[in-house]
């Protein structure tokens, strides 16, 4: 049995960052948006976690902490954007909002 | 002739003549802060809108406070002295130094000239009150704000110690008349004429600035005192200085040339005659227009510094005034023709300082100064009773006319002056002491010039009488100008006659051109203890003692005086015995073929306004028109406008990425990260080069 290397790790947090990106892109829905920035997130948090643990050193995790932590509230505060959102237009398409655009 | 014998012939400065070393009385000063104090006033008199007479009753208590100290000044005269009012420049750097303070030099030149403009400043001052009533409440306090500009330039010019406050004062007038000319600023004429008289005075500033910068270059110093004991100390020559030295007589005759209007700066006194006529009177007759003769004056002991100077001094003013009084003898416009009058008598007084007889340039200058001031403000009379005729075909008979007779009259005696009638004018003995001394003197082509001198005297008086016998002779008849106001307007037109205050104005200047007959020895005396004291004993002794023919000053007076005669008679026979002969010899001239274009030319100025055009003016606007198409499409359109379009199509290419699509923002920056990483990838230098970047940043 080969054992679990770095590279593994690796693999997994990219691929969890490349389909939080592919749903970020292509879906329009702004809760489906918003969960697939919090894939990205877990994804760039265990590559965190796997290089710390590759180089013995606590600070990877301490920083996943932190990362969790903020996560959460900021799941909070993006939850109430889009209630809000969704209360003025009636939906939760994201191109409904798009006035920064140039005509 | 070569230029060698030129230079043997001209005459040399033989004179030594006293420099100031004493200090004066320190209430002198009040001469120039009256004036100043004057136009101070009048300011706060606009500002205030006042609707009265006061701004010329400042101007006239002021300014007579200021001719009863110079008069007090001229009283206790005993040497030349200076007087130090405010310290003005003071520098010192390693060896050199520039002094310069506002200071007076007051020798009998500075007085003689303080006299009369101060004198007669005055008078037209009061004159001008009365001249000017139509505009109290609008522009008199302006109009006498200007004058007291002026009269605070004129004697800052006149008593300056040093050639830097004269060059002060010499600006100055040259503002105070762009101020006044420029006065009716609505009439588009005018401000024409304000701004062609200051441009072309700019060219003889030009000329002043130098010959100032060069003076001190060669002297070290600018302060007259030093200067004329530094020329005295030198004995007149300019070995030492070299070229520089040798241009400054020819610069300081340049500056005299474009304040003194002649050839070939005289192009804007006839249009200077668009200002109210006093301004004509005061600054464009009586006074202003001395300053050129009086800065050679003053100047005269750096006038020999080159042997050609003064001949070129007298041959200009000589040609300026055969050339001046031709036009005159064709001009209808009154005031025009006293204008080129004024043109044709300063080359008389330059005719006289080239050669060499200062006393008999200044001696001219002072009685010019009051048969023109009578000249231009009796015209101003006519001109102010028939609502602003100037023309002399259209007003006829002003003598029978009731309450003209005091114009009538000063006007004919200013014009004896002016025509040289002999004995009882000043102009004859004036005039008389500048030809004989142009019979007189050896030099080049003298001879010619004392002709010319002779001719121009003959249509002096031709012109004068001209305009006489035609206004204030002959039959009554009257045609109103264009400038009715309030009563005239509807009715018939009724010429009002000079009011009391005019008449007595024209009086007491008639009183001082007689008077002045009698200063020639005065003036004489005035001019031989002042810098100006020139006198070439060498000349003359060649003509003394050899009978009355042989000596000019003895047989001058006889000849002037006939030929004076002769220019009034044909002025009467063409203008008053039989008026259309005039007439009927301009078309006879016409009829010819040979001499059909003298009459027009000479009506037209002989198209030196229309050649300075063609010369100066059409060169200029083409070039400035072409420069204005270069800033237009070369400057603007391509450098300006160009680089300005870089970033804005910079932005255009870029545009679409901003297209406010949330995912298109997403890609974007994740394609940019993915290209950095690929590019990381496949060459490592990249990520180097990143290092070396943020490297170089910290």
């Amino acid at each position: 049995m080969t054992s679990l290397t770095l590279s593994h790790f690796l693999f997994t947090s990219a691929v969890l960052f490349v389909i939080g990106v592919i749903g970020f892109v292509t879906r329009r829905n702004m809760i489906v948006m918003f969960l697939c920035t919090e894939l990205m997130f877990q994804g760039a948090a265990i590559a965190m976690v796997s290089v710390g643990r590759y180089h013995l050193d606590v600070s990877g995790q301490v920083f996943v902490i932190f990362i969790l932590t903020i996560a959460a509230a900021e799941a909070a505060l993006a939850l109430a954007l889009v209630v809000l959102l969704f209360r003025r237009r009636e939906t939760l398409n994201a191109e409904a909002w798009s006035e920064l655009g140039e005509p | 002739m070569t230029l060698a014998t030129l230079a043997m012939l001209a005459p040399r400065l033989a004179h030594e003549f006293p420099v100031a070393d004493a200090v004066g009385p320190e209430w002198a000063a009040w001469i120039l802060w009256l004036p100043a104090l004057s136009t101070v006033l009048c300011g706060m008199c606009a500002a205030l809108r006042v609707r009265n007479k006061l701004p010329a009753w400042i101007t006239v208590s002021l300014l007579s406070g200021s001719f009863i100290l110079t008069a007090m000044l001229f009283a206790g005269y005993e040497q030349p002295v200076t007087i130090h009012l405010v310290d003005w420049f003071g520098i010192t750097w390693s060896d050199t130094t520039f002094v310069a303070n506002f200071a007076f030099y007051v020798d009998r030149l500075t007085l003689l000239w303080m006299l009369f403009v101060t004198g007669l400043g005055t008078l037209i001052a009061l004159y001008a009150g009365e001249y000017m009533e139509g505009d109290v409440g609008a522009g008199y306090s302006r109009f006498f704000a200007g004058i007291s500009v002026f009269l605070f330039a004129m004697i800052a010019l006149v008593m300056a110690d040093n050639l830097l406050m004269l060059y002060l004062g010499w600006e100055g007038v040259g503002f105070a008349s762009y101020w006044l000319i420029g006065y009716y600023y609505r009439k588009p004429s005018a401000v024409a004429a304000a701004k062609k008289a200051f441009i072309v005075n700019r060219i003889g500033d030009l000329g002043l600035a130098l010959a100032v910068y060069l003076t001190w270059h060669a002297f070290g110093t600018v302060q007259y005192a030093e200067l004329f004991a530094a020329v005295q100390a030198n004995d007149f020559s300019a070995e030492a200085g070299g070229w520089s030295v040798q241009a400054i007589p020819f610069l300081l005759m340049l500056a005299a040339f474009g304040k003194s209007a002649q050839l070939p700066l005289y192009v804007w006194l006839p249009d200077a005659m668009e200002g109210p006529t006093p301004v004509s009177a005061l600054i464009h007759a009586a006074t202003m227009v001395t300053a050129g003769v009086f800065l050679l004056c003053r100047m005269f002991p750096l006038m020999v510094l080159n042997e050609l100077a003064l001949p070129v001094v007298a041959w200009v003013g000589g040609l300026t005034a055969l050339f001046a009084a031709s036009i005159a003898m064709a001009q209808h416009d009154i005031k025009r023709i006293f204008a080129y009058s004024t043109i044709s008598q300063l080359g008389y007084m330059f005719l006289g300082v080239g050669l060499f007889t200062t006393a008999g340039a200044a001696y001219h200058v002072f009685t010019h100064a009051f048969f023109k001031a009578v000249l231009f403000l009796t015209a101003g009379a006519v001109m102010h009773g028939f609502a602003g005729q100037i023309d002399l075909r259209k007003v006829s008979g002003l003598r029978h006319m009731p309450g003209w007779r005091v114009t009538s009259y000063t006007m004919l005696y200013a014009c004896m002056c002016l025509a040289g009638v002999p004995l009882v004018t000043n102009g004859f003995w004036s005039k008389d002491a500048i030809m004989a001394e142009a019979f007189a003197a050896v030099g080049p082509g003298y001879t010619a010039l004392a002709i010319i001198a002779l001719v121009t005297a003959l249509l002096t008086a031709y012109y004068t009488f001209r305009v006489w016998f035609r206004v204030c002779a002959g039959p009554v008849h009257y045609e109103p100008g264009l400038e009715q106001h309030g009563d005239a307007a509807g009715g018939a037109f009724h010429p009002h006659p000079p009011r009391l205050v005019i008449n007595l104005v024209l009086l007491t200047i008639s009183a001082g051109a007689v008077a002045s007959i009698f200063c020639a020895e005065w003036i004489n005396g005035m001019i031989e203890g002042s810098t100006a004291a020139g006198g070439l004993p060498a000349v003359h002794e060649a003509h003394e003692g050899a009978g009355v023919w042989s000596d000019p000053h003895a047989w001058m007076p006889y000849v002037a005086g006939a030929v004076g005669l002769v220019g009034i008679a044909i002025a009467w026979y063409l203008h008053l015995a039989n008026r259309t002969a005039a007439d009927d010899l301009k078309r006879a001239l016409q009829g010819n073929v040979v001499s059909a274009w003298l009459p027009r030319a000479m009506e037209n100025k002989w198209y030196v306004d229309e050649l300075y055009h063609g010369l100066i003016r059409a060169p200029l606007w083409l070039l400035g028109h072409i420069l204005n198409l270069l800033d237009r499409y070369v400057l603007d359109m391509v450098i300006v406008d160009g680089v300005a379009r870089i970033p804005r199509m910079l932005g255009r290419g870029f545009q679409p990425l901003a297209n406010g699509v949330l995912q298109s923002y997403a890609v974007s920056m994740v394609g940019g990260v993915a290209l950095i990483a690929i590019l990381v990838f496949v060459m490592p230098e990249f990520l180097e080069m990143l290092n070396g970047w943020i490297g170089g940043a910290r």
